[in-house]
C-alpha cells in the first residue's frame, strides 16, 4: 500500500509569499527611515501591493486627544490615512518618483476604541499622468466596521534630472 | 482629575486654554500652542524633526499640517462659541498648497457657520508670511452631547 502523495510542492506560491515579505520589509525600512513622522508615530506597513496599502498605528498615550476618554486625536488619525493613502499611489507608480498631497478629505464615522489599534487601508484607484487619486478607510477589526473614511489626491512630481514630466 | 467639562468651563471663564493643552497628550505630542491676538486665537505646532515628512526637501508631514489645522479650528471653537463639550470632527477637508518647510508653523480660523448641532470653520496654516499659506481647510464640527 503506498503513502498517500504528498501534496505538490508549491514554488510559485512560496516564491510570492517570499516576494511580498521582501516587498513588506523594504517598505517598512523605508517608510520609517525616510519619513520621521511615521516613525515618530510608530506606524508599520503590514502590507502592500500594486496598487494598495495596509498600514497600523499602535495605540499610544501620546496620542490622546481626550484626556478624560483615551480615544485617539484625529490628527493621529489624519496622518495614518494620509500616509497609508500616499503608499497606494507609491505602489501604483512604476518608479519611485515624489509625490505631494494636493487634498485630503476624512469624514469621521465614529471615535476610535480606547487601548486598540488603528489599521488603514488606502487604494489607488486611478493614476493619471500628473495625479493619483486614492481612497481609504481606518478601522479597528474590519472595514466594514470603519472609524474614517478618506479621499486624497496626490500631485506626481516630476523627476529631478530627466528634464521630462513622468 | 479634572474632567474635559471643567476645563471647558475654565477656557469660557478666564479665556485660557493652556491648562486644557497640558491636560491632551497629543497636544504636547505635536507642540501645540495658543495665543490670543487680538480677536484671534492663534495656535502654533512648534517646529521638532519628528513632524518631518520628507527630509530630503525637508518638508514637513502633511498629516502634522492636518492635525493642526483640525486642532486650530477645535480651539477657536471652545475659546470664542458658547460650546460647553469637547468639539467632535464630522469632516475635515484638507488643501495643501505648498510644501512646508521645517519651522514652526501657525494656524488661524474663522468661524463660517454656527449651530446648535454642528459649526463650520475654514482655518489656514502658514509659516513667516500669514497671507501665504501652506494648507487651509474646511472642518464640520459636531458640538451636541450624545447624552
Amino acid at each position: 500500500m503506498s503513502e498517500p502523495a504528498p501534496p505538490p510542492p508549491d514554488d510559485e506560491d512560496e516564491a510570492e509569499r517570499e516576494r511580498k515579505r521582501a516587498r513588506r520589509r523594504a517598505w517598512n525600512f523605508g517608510f520609517s527611515e525616510n519619513v520621521p513622522h511615521n516613525r515618530a508615530l510608530g506606524m508599520v506597513v503590514e502590507d502592500i501591493d500594486d496598487n494598495w496599502a495596509r498600514l497600523r498605528l499602535p495605540y499610544d498615550v501620546r496620542l490622546v486627544g481626550n484626556p478624560e476618554t483615551g480615544v485617539l486625536h484625529g490628527g493621529a488619525i489624519t496622518a495614518l490615512l494620509d500616509a497609508c493613502s500616499g503608499a497606494a499611489v507609491f505602489a501604483s507608480l512604476d518608479r519611485m518618483q515624489p509625490i505631494a498631497t494636493l487634498d485630503l478629505r476624512i469624514d469621521y464615522l465614529r471615535p476610535g476604541e480606547v487601548g486598540r489599534d488603528v489599521v488603514a487601508r488606502a487604494t489607488c484607484y486611478h493614476l493619471s499622468r500628473n495625479v493619483g487619486f486614492a481612497r481609504a478607510v481606518a478601522y479597528h477589526d474590519s472595514e466594514d466596521h470603519p472609524i474614517a473614511t478618506a479621499a486624497g489626491t496626490f500631485m506626481i512630481a516630476t523627476t529631478p534630472g530627466t528634464g521630462r514630466k513622468p | 482629575m479634572t474632567t474635559v467639562l471643567e476645563y471647558i468651563a475654565a477656557v469660557r471663564a478666564q479665556g485660557d486654554l493652556t491648562p486644557l493643552l497640558a491636560a491632551m497628550p497629543y497636544a504636547q505630542f505635536m507642540g501645540f500652542s495658543v495665543a490670543v491676538e487680538g480677536d484671534d486665537l492663534i495656535t502654533s505646532m512648534r517646529y521638532g524633526p519628528h513632524l518631518v515628512g520628507n527630509p530630503s526637501l525637508p518638508a514637513l508631514h502633511g498629516g502634522t499640517l492636518g492635525a493642526l489645522l483640525e486642532a486650530a479650528a477645535a480651539f477657536k471653537l471652545v475659546w470664542a462659541s458658547e460650546t460647553v463639550v469637547l468639539p467632535k470632527t464630522i469632516t475635515i477637508t484638507i488643501e495643501y498648497t505648498r510644501p512646508a518647510r521645517p519651522v514652526d508653523t501657525h494656524a488661524r480660523a474663522i468661524i463660517t457657520r454656527q449651530g446648535r448641532r454642528v459649526a463650520s470653520l475654514r482655518v489656514e496654516a502658514y509659516q513667516d508670511e500669514r497671507d501665504n499659506p501652506v494648507a487651509s481647510a474646511n472642518v464640520h464640527f459636531l458640538i451636541k452631547r450624545d447624552d
